[in-house]
């Protein structure tokens, strides 16, 4: 719980790369799927949790990292609980006001944000240990590669569930979003597992796929690039009869 | 265990994969005949659209993974797949109602898991669920069976690939099932008074008009598999025997909330098709015989439940994937007693 524990504070790059790809909550650490598979349905859900999510992260990894020498070991879990429900609650009240029907929609998964594993995983495993400026960005970074997948995800169901892409935008951003709505494949079209529960489940499942897929090549690339440097040297025989 | 003497010769011909996919396929026929007998050519586009789409799928996804395509197609599994896709959808459904079926089987169901022998979930079974919840207006659409038509003729080629071609269907074409006419048409009435009302039951021999000839047939071709030792009895006639026992157990005597008789239950809707040719697929269904009887008795009652107390008119899909559930857990504590030991060991236990 103090700085003792930390060797050395780790880069903002590689804070960075690791919220938006190489440690994703959604992705990689597979946390806060609940809410990622129940709400993303349309882009307007995906970015209404998405946003209320990453501003609850960036918050609680604040406040965390500001009182973590006050906190001893014994009561974190319930103090960080504590502060990240009082952020949820603040956010609840800000979509209840601003945005009032997307609240509706959203309903209990706003509240739920507080059961998101994401959050209090960052706030015990970071920001409870380092600096405000580091939890600042680590919050901001986590909680934009969670966004980053709910959008994907809400876009990719969006579009070949139900047939259309940024519907219902006025619902977040106001009534000069009214008119965003795309319907690709025209009126009538639906194809409701994409919307349904297993649809979430098949799309994160394959989203996951591309990712590690990425990763492998990328990896595949990268040894063959530090094979290239060493082709001219010789091997060296060590056993056997030399000649 | 018994050692039967048997005198030579002792070589014979192993059977493999493709040698038991062939054998599926040839018992497929009389049901696919039936069906074209009583629904008209919709079943044989059926199997056009799903054999070319599944042959497709499969060879693309088997080169995407880098292996090789021409061995892993000549086992005939997709074609299987298909086929048995192509009997449990609807006739005249429209084209791309199958393609997604058979290209979610494969490509999902099948080849996401690794290939034929890795996928826990029956891949003909997940394309149709797919389809099932995603369409439940095409899905619902069956044509109505041969001796209930005026004209007693199902349309020609011509009209029925046009209907298929543009998804429209053909006009008065389409009519309940037993199950779903039952479900949904019985309420309020006696059992008998209904049946008699209905052309559907009061012309039929045994349960529905058309359905009880094509369960019929399935039931034949699932016998020939059963002779040949392509599969044991063991999956089918629990299954049978449990969905039978349901229907007797909770048959009422024909109130107006009846569950339907034994026979509606054992000749209508996939029950044969799903007790011969679904649920005794070896790779997705439990391995042991015990397990096999366990697996198959669980799906029989989960047919029952769902047909009786669920949404949907017929449960054999949902009834089949969530035996595929519990094939793991049901072979594991059903694993038999292996040669020299005393007891059966769980899998999950740790050797000494």
């Amino acid at each position: 719980m103090s700085d003792t524990t930390v060797k050395s504070a780790p880069a903002l790059g590689e804070i960075a790369s690791n919220g938006l790809w190489s440690n994703n909550p959604a992705l990689v650490q597979l946390l806060g799927l609940c809410p990622l598979l129940a709400v993303t349905s349309s882009v307007v859900n995906a970015l209404g949790l998405g946003l209320a999510t990453l501003l609850v992260l960036v918050g609680s990894n604040a406040m965390v990292s500001l009182i973590r020498h006050q906190i001893g070991d014994a009561v974190r879990l319930p103090a960080f609980v504590l502060i990240i429900a009082a952020f949820v609650t603040c956010t609840e009240l800000l979509m209840k006001a601003y945005a009032y029907e997307l609240y509706e929609i959203l309903g209990i998964f706003i509240p739920l944000i507080v059961t998101n594993c994401a959050i209090l995983g960052r706030a015990e495993a970071f920001a409870s240990k380092q600096p405000l400026g580091l939890a600042l960005w680590d919050g901001l970074m986590m909680g934009l590669g969670f966004l980053a997948v709910l959008l994907l995800l809400g876009a990719i169901r969006e579009l070949f569930g139900s047939g259309t892409l940024f519907a219902n935008m006025q619902l977040l951003l106001g009534s000069g979003a009214a008119d965003w709505g795309l319907a690709p494949f025209g009126t009538g079209y639906s194809f409701l597992v994409l919307i349904l529960p297993p649809g979430a489940f098949l799309v994160t499942g394959l989203l996951i796929a591309a990712k590690n897929a990425v990763d492998l090549r990328r990896d595949a690339q990268r040894k063959a690039r530090r094979e290239k440097a060493v082709k001219g040297a010789k091997r060296v025989r060590t056993t056997g009869h030399i000649a | 265990m018994v050692f039967k003497p048997v005198s030579s010769p002792h070589r014979h011909g192993a059977l493999s994969t493709a040698r038991v996919m062939q054998w599926v396929l040839l018992a497929l026929i009389p049901g696919i005949a039936v069906l074209t007998w009583q629904f008209g050519w919709g079943t044989l586009i059926n199997i056009a659209i799903a054999t070319v789409t599944a042959l497709l799928c499969e060879a693309a996804a088997l080169s995407l993974r880098g292996r090789p395509v021409g061995f892993y197609l000549r086992d005939y599994s997709a074609a299987v797949t298909a086929l048995l896709l192509a009997v449990a959808l609807p006739p005249l459904a429209p084209w791309w109602l199958v393609v997604i079926a058979t290209a979610s089987a494969v490509l999902i169901a099948k080849q996401v898991y690794g290939g034929l022998g890795y996928n826990p979930f029956n891949p003909a079974m997940v394309g149709y669920v797919v389809v099932l919840i995603s369409f439940p207006l095409q899905m619902s659409s069956w044509p109505t069976p041969l001796g209930l038509l005026s004209d007693a003729s199902q349309p020609s080629l011509g009209p029925s690939l046009a209907a298929v071609a543009t998804g429209t269907g053909i006009d008065g074409w389409s009519g309940a099932t037993p199950l779903d006419l039952f479900k949904h048409g019985v309420n309020g009435q006696l059992v008998s008074d209904f049946v008699a009302a209905q052309p559907l039951f009061s012309q039929a021999l045994l349960a529905g008009l058309g359905w009880e000839w094509v369960n019929l047939a399935f039931l034949a071709g699932g016998v020939l598999l059963l002779a040949k030792g392509i599969f044991t009895w063991h999956a089918p006639v629990a299954m049978l025997g449990s969905l039978a026992l349901m229907a007797l157990l909770f048959w009422d005597g024909g109130s107006s909330h009846s569950g339907g008789s034994l026979l509606l239950h054992l000749f209508s809707g996939a029950t044969m098709l799903g007790a011969f040719f679904i649920i005794t697929d070896p790779v997705s269904s439990a391995v042991s015989t015990r397990g096999r009887l366990i697996y198959g008795a669980l799906i029989g009652v989960l047919i029952y439940l769902i047909r009786v107390w669920g949404n949907y008119p017929d449960g054999v899909a949902f009834a089949v994937l969530l035996g595929n559930f519990a094939a793991p857990f049901i072979d594991n504590y059903t694993l038999p007693r292996s040669y020299g030991h005393s007891r059966a060991r769980r899998a999950t236990e740790q050797s000494k």
